[in-house]
């Protein structure tokens, strides 16, 4: 939203900085960054830093040991494998959501609207109790899924189940908005420039929101990799079975192993760092082409 | 390609938009649709595109019935008010996507599309821009664009929806003869949507003129402009001046004085509804003079020196049309009208 205007923005607000007539006397700027910075040390830089300073304190023999230990190992692939599954999956759902709320009108739709946000407000804990409730051994389906020899809860579908759930949201709420302010004019010209539906998707919908799209799913692939609440209802905590890395850092903790907890909560803390440069290269450029647009305003007609 | 609306009836919830229209748009002409905000034009366009469908009545593309037929089978080109270019696409890739979209069999190679899309960039004389993206032209180069791209498909109608109404007047004026130029040239039958009077009137060929949902005449720029059909017409069309009075003895009498009319269909004592266009009053300077309406000057305007404020004067119109009060629609009754005064 603010990618657009970004740029004369700041120039704007440097502008307002550096004029007499409403610049703020500078030990007010002076307080103000420094609490800011203080803030940002304290609960943020302090901890991430933390994370790192324990994870090599025995040096590096037990960092890499401590990764290469084999329920971290499977604790690894079973992140990678329930990203995998759920990542792709709320892709399809996300686009399939927004382009119906945001291009048709129908009865519900609000309430649709709303309901996406669902796992937004509901403790990821709550959200793995109700599939716990549903598909565990006392729960509604428990008995079929027994008599068929189906496991769910405390197995990998259950994970993904729980997954699915918690990032539901991030692509529909990043698309929605995008996909409102377009409109469907763009469309209407590709049909009737003879494109069929499937055309139009690839060719004009698609590339029109690619970037908030792609913001979504890193989203999306941040929060499927690091949850823990809803994961950690339905995992059973079974080593090298069960356990994602959130769940087996918080294992290697409680066993007072600090340097292999800090191991591999680096590898999310990585994870993060990763996706914030990513996010911000989206963005970057992301608002590329507007840029283009704004130096050349102006051209005669 | 003629095109043929046949008791088209459209209906948003309550809101009619359009209310059993039929109309002819002959082949090879520019048809203006004109009319105030909410008369249903625009709505008519997209039904003949197929982009709404009536509630009833049928569309006739060249003596067949396309009623049913999909948007893409119409083979019409579409020019938006807001230009709707693709945005991620360069102004090259804009006009090609409509070949590029064809069916495997009938896609041209993409040595042929380059041609033609150069072709037409040409007629729009906007060679240059081909590798801009439309974010870097202006509203008058975007709607060039998206001209060329509707003209690529080589569609059999051209339908354009208030095609000028998001630019600026200088624009406007110039984009409008360079589309009648065009026309000329390419004499595709086209629709064209405005509620802009001067810029109908200027660019086609017939004029249809609508109001709440209805057709209130259709014709030639000059005969809806000298004979307009119905009041809404005469207010519609350029500035007019209303006299709202009584038929007495071949004479129009208004509260102030009164007009000859002559013959007219009127019985004796009926109200009507007097219309004169601006040129076609005269003012009389003379104090003695008794025939037609006195009036006082109330401002003058840069016209001169004949005139000073306070001044008596009377109106003599040279010509008046006769309209029934009845058939005024609603709201749209205006009083003297200053211009030509």
């Amino acid at each position: 939203m603010g990618a657009a205007v970004a740029t004369p923005w700041t120039a704007r607000a440097r502008r307002f900085e550096e004029n007499v007539a409403t610049r703020e006397p500078a030990w007010v700027k002076g307080v103000l960054i420094t609490i800011a910075l203080a803030f940002f040390g304290l609960f943020l830089l302090l901890p991430l830093m933390t994370v790192f300073a324990e994870a090599f304190r025995k040096g590096w023999q037990v960092y890499f040991a401590a990764l290469v230990e084999p329920d971290a190992l499977s604790a690894i692939a079973l992140t990678l494998l329930v990203a995998a599954i759920a990542v792709p999956l709320n892709l399809v759902f996300g686009v399939a959501a927004a382009w119906a709320i945001a291009k048709f009108d129908f009865r519900g739709k609000q309430l649709l609207t709303t309901l996406i946000d669902l796992p937004f407000s509901v403790s990821p804990v709550i959200a793995g109790l109700m599939f716990v409730l549903l598909f565990g051994m006392q729960g509604w389906f428990g008995p079929w899924l027994m008599a068929h020899d189906v496991k769910i809860i405390f197995a990998v579908p259950g994970l993904v189940l729980a997954t699915i759930f918690v990032t539901f949201p991030f692509v529909a709420r990043e698309l929605i908005p995008l996909m409102e302010a377009q409109g469907r004019e763009e469309e209407e010209a590709a049909i009737v420039l003879g494109a069929s539906g499937w055309q139009t998707f690839w060719r004009v919908t698609l590339p029109n929101v690619k970037w908030g799209l792609l913001y979504g799913v890193i989203l999306c692939n941040a929060r499927a990799m690091g949850e823990f609440g809803a994961v950690s209802v339905v995992s059973g905590h079974i080593r090298g079975r069960t356990n994602t890395l959130p769940l087996q850092v918080e294992i290697l903790y409680n066993e007072y192993n600090f340097a292999a907890a800090f191991a591999v909560a680096s590898l999310l803390a990585l994870l993060a760092l990763l996706t914030l440069v990513i996010k911000s290269l989206v963005e970057w450029r992301g608002r590329q082409p507007l840029n283009a647009g704004e130096e050349s305003q102006g051209v005669p007609a | 390609m003629s095109i043929r609306v046949q008791n088209i009836i459209k209906q948003f919830g309550s809101f009619v938009a359009l209310d059993d229209v039929t109309l002819d748009f002959p082949t090879g002409k520019l048809v203006g649709l004109l009319g105030p905000s909410g008369c249903g034009k625009t709505t008519l366009l997209r039904i003949i595109a197929g982009l709404e469908s009536a509630d009833r009545g049928q569309v006739f593309l060249d003596g067949a019935d396309a009623s049913n037929a999909h948007v893409r089978e119409r083979q019409v080109g579409f020019v938006f008010q807001h230009y709707a270019l693709f945005r991620h696409m360069t102004v090259f890739d804009n006009v090609a996507f409509g070949l590029r979209v064809k069916p495997r069999g009938q896609r041209p190679a993409e040595s042929v599309i380059h041609s033609r899309v150069r072709e037409l960039l040409d007629l729009v004389q906007l060679s240059a821009l081909a590798r801009r993206y439309p974010t870097q032209l202006s509203g008058g180069q975007r709607q060039r664009i998206a001209l060329a791209r509707a003209l690529a498909v080589e569609p059999r109608v051209l339908l354009l929806d208030e095609p000028f109404g998001a630019l600026d007047a200088k624009v406007r004026k110039e984009l409008r003869r360079w589309l009648r130029k065009l026309h000329d040239v390419l004499h595709i039958t086209s629709i064209f949507v405005t509620h802009d009077q001067e810029e109908a009137l200027e660019v086609s060929d017939r004029v249809v003129l609508m109001n709440h949902g209805r057709v209130e005449q259709v014709g030639a720029p000059q005969e809806v402009y000298e004979q307009p059909a119905s009041p809404f017409v005469y207010s519609f069309l350029g500035a007019v001046n209303l006299f709202h009075g009584r038929i007495q003895d071949h004479h129009l009498h208004v509260s102030e004085g009164r007009l000859p009319v002559g013959h007219n269909g009127f019985q004796p004592g009926a109200e009507a509804l007097g219309f004169v266009r601006p040129h076609e009053l005269d003012i009389e300077t003379d104090p003695a003079a008794t025939a037609g309406i006195a009036a006082r000057v109330e401002r003058v305007l840069a016209f001169g020196p004949t005139l000073t404020n306070g001044q008596r004067v009377r109106l003599k119109p040279a010509r008046i049309r006769l309209f029934a009060p009845e058939s005024q629609p609603a709201g749209s009754l205006i009083g003297m009208d200053g211009d030509g005064i």
